[in-house]
């Protein structure tokens, strides 16, 4: 599976759909789609992993500045569609409960409007 | 899979590994035990190709790396991680320094994404806070941690940890253990961990080695390593000073070269 990424807006939320192996290599194109999101103005920002088969440390570090963006901008930062692999390395960095992860792209726009 | 065929090296009189065939499975840890001078640093040097044995292969996903070229080598270690028994920190660099030199060295990874990543693995070894000390500020055991962190900082897919918790206390082997099972189990790395701590060891491994002088004189699960009826794991577990593997390295009679 070769590494692409998506993006579509619903409602100015950002959705990135993410499909292959995010590592080391594949990491700096992931970081460069998710930054121009990173600005004030963009009311969320949804991340669909479903199709990620392997996410390692720089995978989730970019995620990481999701994080950072959305607590300074006090904004929706939300990952979708984790895979036992994907949870696993987060679980491992002991950030699986400081993200906010729903079970799907629908789920996580549900959970925004609320 | 790392697969070891009839692996050689002499050092003088001396064998250090004497025809070894052995593997090391995805995803399991694979603990080589051994005295000292047994040749288990040897087997591991040759089998990260540090060090090139006289003969037989090495083979690394399918590559034999006794005879692979330089760039073939560099591009096979980027997938794997080495924790060196005196932990080899660069002195002049800070601990955040040492731990990013990998990422700096081999990726185009941003800076802030670095910043979080050293910061995932110093939690990892518990050592956050540590960042702009030097290594010389820290004690034996703590280098030890951010060695097992820089090794860990690429993400490889195989680990190759050579006396990871001598010199720590128990607590923190007890770590170094739980990360070890922990990055085996939930990211299917591969494991080959070199040790004499057998407490450690049963902990830990999936599959154990036993080396003597050069040779393998036990292999198998803990439980059939524990069950073992050969005198010289016995000993070799129970560290039971009498017995089979002697404690002196010469075979001179001490009497006959005192009084000679």
């Amino acid at each position: 599976m070769g590494f692409s990424i998506n993006t579509k807006e619903e409602n100015g939320i950002a959705l990135v759909f993410v499909q292959g192996e995010i590592d080391m290599f594949t990491s700096p194109n992931l970081r460069d789609t998710l930054l121009p999101f990173f600005k004030p103005s963009t009311p969320g920002v949804v991340v669909d992993l479903s199709q990620v088969s392997f996410m390692d440390s720089s995978g989730i570090a970019t995620l990481v500045e999701g994080l950072q963006w959305s607590k300074k901008e006090n904004r929706k930062f939300v990952l979708t569609g984790l895979g036992e692999t994907v949870f696993n390395a987060l679980s491992l960095t002991k950030l699986d409960k400081v993200f906010t992860i729903e079970p799907d792209a629908d789920a996580a726009l549900a959970a925004m409007k609320q | 899979m790392v697969i070891v065929k009839n692996l050689v090296k002499k050092y003088g009189s001396v064998v250090a590994s004497n025809h070894l065939n052995c593997r090391f499975e995805t995803g399991k840890v694979t603990v080589i035990l051994g005295g000292s001078g047994s040749g288990k640093s040897t087997l591991l040097r040759q089998v990260t190709g540090l060090e090139k044995p006289d003969s037989g292969e090495v083979l690394f996903d399918g590559l034999d790396l006794t005879r692979a070229t330089r760039e073939q080598l560099y591009e096979k270690r980027k997938k794997m991680g080495m924790l060196f028994q005196g932990a080899a920190l660069f002195n002049y660099l800070t601990i955040f320094e040492n731990i990013a030199f990998p990422l700096r060295e081999h990726t185009q990874i941003a800076d802030n994404v670095i910043k979080t990543i050293v910061t995932m693995k110093l939690e990892m070894v518990g050592l956050r806070g540590t960042e702009d000390l030097m290594p010389s500020q820290l004690s034996g055991g703590m280098m030890k941690r951010v060695g097992l962190a820089r090794a860990i900082v690429m993400d490889p897919k195989i680990i190759f940890y050579d006396e990871p918790t001598s010199g720590l206390d128990p607590i923190s082997t007890g770590v170094i253990d739980k990360l070890i099972r922990d990055l085996n189990r939930k990211l299917n790395i591969t494991s080959v961990v070199v040790s004499h701590d057998i407490e450690s060891c049963f902990r830990i491994a999936d599959r154990i080695i036993i080396l003597y002088y050069g040779d393998i004189i036990a292999e198998g699960t803990v439980e059939e390593i524990r069950n073992s009826t050969d005198p010289r794991v016995i000993q070799f577990i129970n560290g039971n000073p009498e017995g089979p593997i002697p404690f002196t390295r010469t075979d001179k009679n001490y009497l006959d070269e005192i009084l000679s």
